[in-house]
């Protein structure tokens, strides 16, 4: 059988990459506009590539070291867009089309082992058609392995195991993936400020034109001017939008994540049913990640741990691979989506398993898992992305755009979305360029 | 409450000093969410560096006691013992502010010999990649973290000696070359900074979050220099 690993040989085709001269102001009169992005996050670095590569002034602002909020918490999986085919068509499509962009712009940021969707109960196995189907219909490709194979490819999988679905997933760094994008957009000459706060920002009316920060590696406070500011806080986009007295409809959805000692399987494993807690696997270097859970927090920067969370985690993805159940714990991190929308408020749920353990049904063919049960706080938002422009609002706010949402394998496609409109704001027309560009290494990022 | 001694440091007018804090820890929390906690709840300027939060990234390298760990993967309750946790940034590389420390120093090391990422997977045992994949790849198991070099004492006396790290780098293409010139990274191996430096102290290998262990890697490359030279010697290849 053919690895399903969708893409074309990296770099092939005309791709340009960051040792390409540079223009710096391709179509562009000088002096360039300048943008301020807040926020560095994977979001902020592919939205710092995406305007460097057409030609503008960047400043980004970090308030701590790069990638340490919500980006280098994910379990570093590269969605091929399967786990949303049933739940959220558009992100399934924005998944697959980047999954191979990334995996083409990215070259040996990926390691390329692809997904393994498990059926383990009856209700997995009725699933399995309408996920087929539904992959089908999204351009996921998808391809079902009978249960010898399945264990062959991955033993340790439970030996209650029906069959599988392989899918083009694919495991990254967390951190070193997104870190390519700053890399290459320093490159081009971006300015990038770490452990700098944003105190303030600027407006004149209700345009705003600038930030004021605090450099915590200094303790000196200053101002930046900017033609338009980006707000790609990400955990943190509702507290620099209240900095210019503007709402954005964020909602934060944090999951508990459990690092087990061990690499476990060497796919991505997930369970073949609709998203729920507890139902992913990823192997990463040593370890195995197994996530994770959901729920509505309001403040960023202390998510809370919710008790039974790591037991509900470690127990559902012993359903997959038993050996999980007795491995040892190496971390249990928080990590909060920003998702965009307004939820129903909705007490939090116990997860599928804990079900069964309450009402005694640990049925082996079912393990408790409830067909038509309703899923956590904050899985039912989508998955997708948003860039609104604040200039739309019922007050409008001129130079202010915020982006949020999404997922880490659509980073650079949200980063094109908000270019898009950064320029259009700005009157300028020029392309974006980023789908064919090589990044450079991780290691560039080290570089002076 | 948990007391916790931290390093202060600004670039500026700030003298390195050490600040006081008393911490509410919950049970199984790290030194990292002691460090987020003084940040988010009385100085928010405190200056610390972490992405990953499970000793993935290899960020949040900092010295506990004197030792290098890593703050993320360090429980409070596993170093507590009832006394004062003392925080410093690494040593052997520049700080930035407070507990961060850039890692230039550390990276320009590495990068002579080029960081080995990719390799064939360890899989468990009995597992068979799928057919049509050979081989699985994989991450090389170094986080990058500068434990190593914050620990070793040689790097502390001879600020031109390459490092831990790097040779543990150069050994694994020694061993798996995948295309790349062994000879080259052989001749870096053999130069006077490099892996003739090593004293053995093995503390590198005691830091090593990660299992790579290049206290051995080290003894290996060794080895090979050894030989490769004594070949050359004698006129045979």
């Amino acid at each position: 059988m053919d690895r399903m690993t969708h893409g074309s040989g990296g770099g092939a085709g005309g791709a340009r990459g960051a040792g390409d001269a540079l223009g710096t102001t391709r179509g562009i009169r000088a002096p360039a506009p300048h943008v301020v992005i807040v926020g560095g996050g994977g979001t902020g670095g592919a939205i710092a590539h995406d305007l460097s590569l057409r030609g503008l002034r960047v400043t980004l602002v970090e308030r701590g070291e790069i990638t340490s909020g919500s980006t280098g918490r994910h379990h570093g999986l590269l969605h091929s867009g399967a786990r949303y085919v049933t739940t959220d068509r558009s992100s399934a499509i924005e998944c697959s089309a980047e999954n191979k962009i990334l995996r083409r712009i990215c070259p040996g940021s990926f390691e390329e082992n692809d997904g393994l969707y498990v059926a383990i109960s009856d209700d997995d196995v009725a699933f399995a058609d309408r996920f087929l189907e539904a992959c089908w219909q999204c351009a996921v490709p998808a391809k079902r392995i009978n249960r010898d194979t399945a264990l062959r490819m991955e033993p340790q999988l439970s030996p209650a195991l029906r069959f599988a679905v392989q899918v083009p997933d694919a495991t990254m760094d967390a951190m070193r993936m997104p870190l390519r994008f700053f890399a290459t957009a320093r490159r081009h000459g971006l300015e990038i400020k770490p452990f700098t706060e944003v105190t303030a920002v600027k407006m004149t009316g209700r345009t705003v034109n600038g930030v004021a920060v605090r450099d915590h590696s200094t303790g000196r406070d200053y101002e930046i001017g900017a033609d338009v500011v980006i707000n790609a806080a990400g955990a943190w986009a509702g507290k620099v939008a209240a900095l210019a007295e503007v709402k954005v409809p964020l909602v934060l959805s944090p999951g508990v994540m459990v690092a087990i000692r061990g690499r476990h399987c060497n796919m991505a494993v997930s369970r073949l049913n609709s998203p729920g807690d507890g139902d992913a696997l990823v192997p990463q270097r040593g370890l195995t990640l197994a996530g994770t859970s959901s729920w509505i927090a309001t403040n960023p920067d202390d998510l809370g741990l919710p008790q039974g969370d790591v037991e509900m985690i470690v127990r559902e993805g012993a359903l997959m691979i038993p050996a999980l159940a007795t491995a040892k714990i190496r971390a249990v991190w928080v990590s909060a989506r920003p998702l965009i929308g307004e939820p129903e408020p909705r007490p939090r749920r116990r997860a599928r398993s804990a079900h069964a353990a309450t009402s005694g049904a640990a049925d082996p063919a079912t393990d408790g898992r409830e067909p038509t049960g309703q899923p956590s706080p904050g899985r039912e938002l989508a998955r997708g992305m948003r860039c609104l422009d604040h200039a739309t609002d019922a007050t409008p706010t001129q130079g202010f755009v915020t982006v949020a949402g999404g997922k880490a394998t659509t980073l650079r496609a949200m980063a094109e979305v908000t270019a898009d409109l950064v320029c259009a704001k700005l009157g300028l027309d020029c392309q974006c360029e980023t789908a064919d560009y090589v990044l450079l290494p991780h290691t560039a990022w080290y570089g002076a | 409450m948990t007391s916790f001694r931290v390093y202060r440091s600004r670039r500026g007018d700030l003298e390195p000093h050490f600040e006081d804090f008393e911490v509410e820890v919950q049970a199984g929390a790290t030194v990292l969410d002691a460090l987020l906690a003084i940040r988010r709840e009385m100085d928010p300027s405190l200056v610390v560096r972490h992405s990953c939060m499970h000793a993935s990234c290899g960020t949040c390298g900092v010295r506990v006691d004197g030792r290098e760990r890593l703050a993320c993967d360090t429980r409070v309750a596993d170093v507590a013992r009832g006394k004062t946790i003392r925080v410093e940034p690494l040593v052997n590389q520049r700080v930035v502010a407070d507990l961060a420390t850039d890692m230039l120093d550390f990276q320009a090391r590495l990068e002579p010999v080029g960081l080995p990422l990719l390799r064939t997977a360890e899989s468990e045992a009995g597992a068979e990649p799928p057919d049509g994949i050979k081989s699985y790849v994989r991450f090389e198991s170094c986080i990058e973290c500068g434990l190593c070099l914050s620990a070793c004492p040689v790097a502390h006396l001879d600020a031109d000696f390459i490092g831990p790290a790097a040779l543990a780098a150069a050994e694994r293409i020694v061993e798996e070359p995948r295309g790349r010139d062994v000879g080259t990274v052989l001749a870096l191996a053999s130069e006077p900074d490099s892996a003739w430096r090593c004293r053995d102290a093995m503390q590198c290998t005691a830091v090593c979050p990660s299992a790579v262990e290049p206290a051995t890697a080290l003894s290996r490359i060794r080895r090979r220099v050894a030989v490769d030279g004594a070949r050359r010697l004698f006129g045979r290849r």
